[in-house]
């Protein structure tokens, strides 16, 4: 395989680059198409170039409120990020000990990544539900003050929301933490140690930032997980909305082209993170190289 | 000596205790205990508007209801799980294949890790944004008047659009093909880049074939990621009904499906029968296929 260029490598370069057109094509088409003119429709040709569309989406005349999704949809995932990443992080330092019960958090984590999400999403709600019932019929007759008869529901946006996307950004955050950590040279932490570091200085000094790049990028997967979340959503949300749970709905009922605009604004909101994110990974490896630490180089 | 280190290996014990704890009680509160109500659920009794909390099978019973009447024919949702479990092969066949072999190519063919990275990046960049705006993407192309169907009926290909493109089974799978062949790639090429390369340079002086290196070398070897990824892949097929809703205008039925017509109907426990069912389906198609490898020791 030290030869030249084989044959073989020209065939699945091409292959490659269809697979790279077929993921980029699409969706091209429809940041293209999101900017018609007021008279142009769902599909090519061009009738004119406009911002049109992504006015009349501001302007909330066309469609559902869109403004306030995207701010719900924006919060929760700062949320689901600074949760994942804080529960992934100290999970992952937990798993470099032995304890009983980590076969079954690892098992757990594991499951609640492959179990059809319209399942966890029904458990959730059914639970709420229960909670709701009990309330309702039970507390509400026990006196202990007026917010038991006013009890509407205990599901929202943050309470089984927020736990609804949990249970899908945390097996992510605890798997990246196990790459990070199978590749992690111990005699850092134990050079610190005999160096008389306490824990919490080797983990602040030590530790995390040499693990800080990916913890970055788990802050990434929280974020863009969450922001397009929706299979778990889809029961679990309560009376609100998030914006792809919006965008879903309106996938059946628009015939303009706002539904591209609104595609186009939302991953421009992703590839925002994506980028801000990736460029941050960089600058903060390109720090550990120029300060000499050779701790890098076991995290490819 | 050995009571400091008792005393020690405890005081660890509790400190993993308090780091792990977190997140198990996010599991445990928003996933264990769901799917445990789901199940106790699905045997209890409903009306129109309520769930009641006595025992009842009907939500099983509704949903077989005339599987055995109506023999030979199918019923509803034997005919439901033949076709999602028909959606199922297709799409893994499918993602398999072109996972397979994009894996292969950033593995074994792009030398420079810079590439590697780069070419990654490119891949799972799509996997960080919406699903939902990556399958209405497919309408300016595959709808009436879209690029496909013009292209074709100016080439005088055909004289009238082509309706089976868009809101279709073929519409399903393509877009389920296009949205999770990534989480094939990740699996198969996290197998491959741990494969000897000296390997492989071994067997072709030994005199084996580019074909005969893939089949008795890289497959074997890459087995784990293979089936990694096909648990990914089957369950999400599975109990889809998003991708099924949007692309099948809402007209194709799939196992996940099912679960949502019920839940908007409010038949709660019904919802939940199924869900069970769908649980069951998917955890013995797990089972089968972790037989094969041992998922653990591969993270």
């Amino acid at each position: 395989m030290r030869e030249g260029r084989s044959k073989a490598f020209y065939l699945l370069a091409t292959f490659f680059a269809g697979y790279v057109l077929f993921l980029y094509g699409p969706m091209i088409a429809i940041f293209i198409l999101s900017f018609q003119g007021p008279e142009g429709g769902l599909t090519f040709p061009m009738n004119g170039l406009s911002l049109h569309w992504f006015y009349k989406l501001f302007a909330g005349t066309g469609i559902v409120d869109i403004g306030s999704a995207f701010v719900r949809s924006l919060k929760l995932g700062l949320v689901v990020t600074v949760v994942t990443v804080v529960l992934s992080v100290a999970a992952g330092m937990a798993f470099r000990k032995t304890f009983r019960g980590s076969a079954v958090l690892f098992y757990t984590a594991i499951a609640s990544l492959i179990v059809p999400s319209i399942i966890t999403s029904l458990g959730i709600a059914l639970e709420f539900r229960l909670i709701d019932d009990f309330i309702h019929k039970h507390v509400s007759g026990w006196g202990v003050g007026a917010w038991a008869s006013d009890w509407q529901t205990g599901m929202g946006l943050f309470t089984s929301g927020l736990g609804a996307h949990l249970s899908w950004t945390l097996p992510f955050g605890l798997l990246i933490m196990f790459a990070i950590f199978n590749r992690f040279d111990h005699r850092l932490e134990e050079a610190a140690r005999d160096l008389g570091a306490t824990p919490s200085q080797t983990f602040r000094h030590v530790v995390l930032p040499i693990i800080l790049p990916s913890v970055v990028g788990i802050g990434l997967f929280g974020f863009t997980l969450s922001w397009d979340e929706l299979a778990r959503s889809s029961q679990a949300i309560g009376a609100v909305n998030t914006l792809p749970l919006e965008l879903q709905g309106l996938t059946t009922t628009v015939t303009k082209p706002d539904i591209y605009a609104l595609g186009t604004l939302t991953s421009a909101v992703s590839f925002l993170v994506i980028f801000v994110a990736l460029g941050v990974i960089l600058i903060l490896r390109k720090r550990q190289a120029r300060h000499g630490s050779d701790a890098h180089a076991g995290i490819p | 000596m050995s009571i400091a280190r008792t005393l020690n290996d405890a005081r660890s014990e509790l400190v993993a205790w308090l780091q792990a704890g977190p997140m198990m009680l996010v599991f445990g509160l928003f996933f264990l205990l769901p799917l445990a109500l789901v199940i106790i659920v699905s045997f209890w009794d409903y009306n129109e508007y309520e769930i009641i909390p006595r025992f009842s099978a009907r939500g099983y019973t509704e949903t077989f209801e005339g599987c055995l009447t109506e023999l030979p024919n199918l019923c509803t949702i034997l005919k439901t799980y033949l076709k999602t479990l028909k959606l199922c092969f297709l799409v893994w066949a499918i993602t398999l294949t072109i996972g397979f072999t994009v894996a292969y190519f950033l593995a074994f063919h792009v030398r420079s890790t810079t590439w590697q990275i780069v070419l990654s990046l490119l891949c799972t960049i799509p996997f960080w944004t919406s699903n939902v705006i990556r399958m209405i993407a497919w309408i300016p192309l595959l709808g009436r008047n879209g690029l496909v169907n013009s292209g074709l009926q100016k080439a005088g290909v055909i004289d009238k659009p082509l309706e089976w493109l868009l809101f279709s089974e073929f519409a399903v799978v393509l877009a389920l093909v296009h949205l999770f062949t990534f989480f094939m790639v990740v699996p198969i090429f996290n197998s491959m880049i741990r494969i000897d390369k000296r390997l492989i340079e071994a067997a072709y002086d030994a005199g084996a074939t580019g074909w005969q290196t893939l089949r008795d070398i890289v497959i074997p070897l890459a087995k784990p990621g293979i089936v990694i990824g096909s648990i990914f892949v089957i369950t999400i097929v599975m109990g889809d009904f998003i991708t099924v809703g949007v692309m099948g205008g809402q007209q194709i039925a799939s196992a996940g499906k099912i679960i949502e017509v019920r839940l908007n109907a409010l038949h709660f426990p019904a919802a939940a029968a199924n869900a069970v069912i769908l649980l069951g389906f998917t955890f013995l198609i797990i089972a089968s296929l972790s037989r094969l490898v041992d998922v653990r020791k591969e993270l």
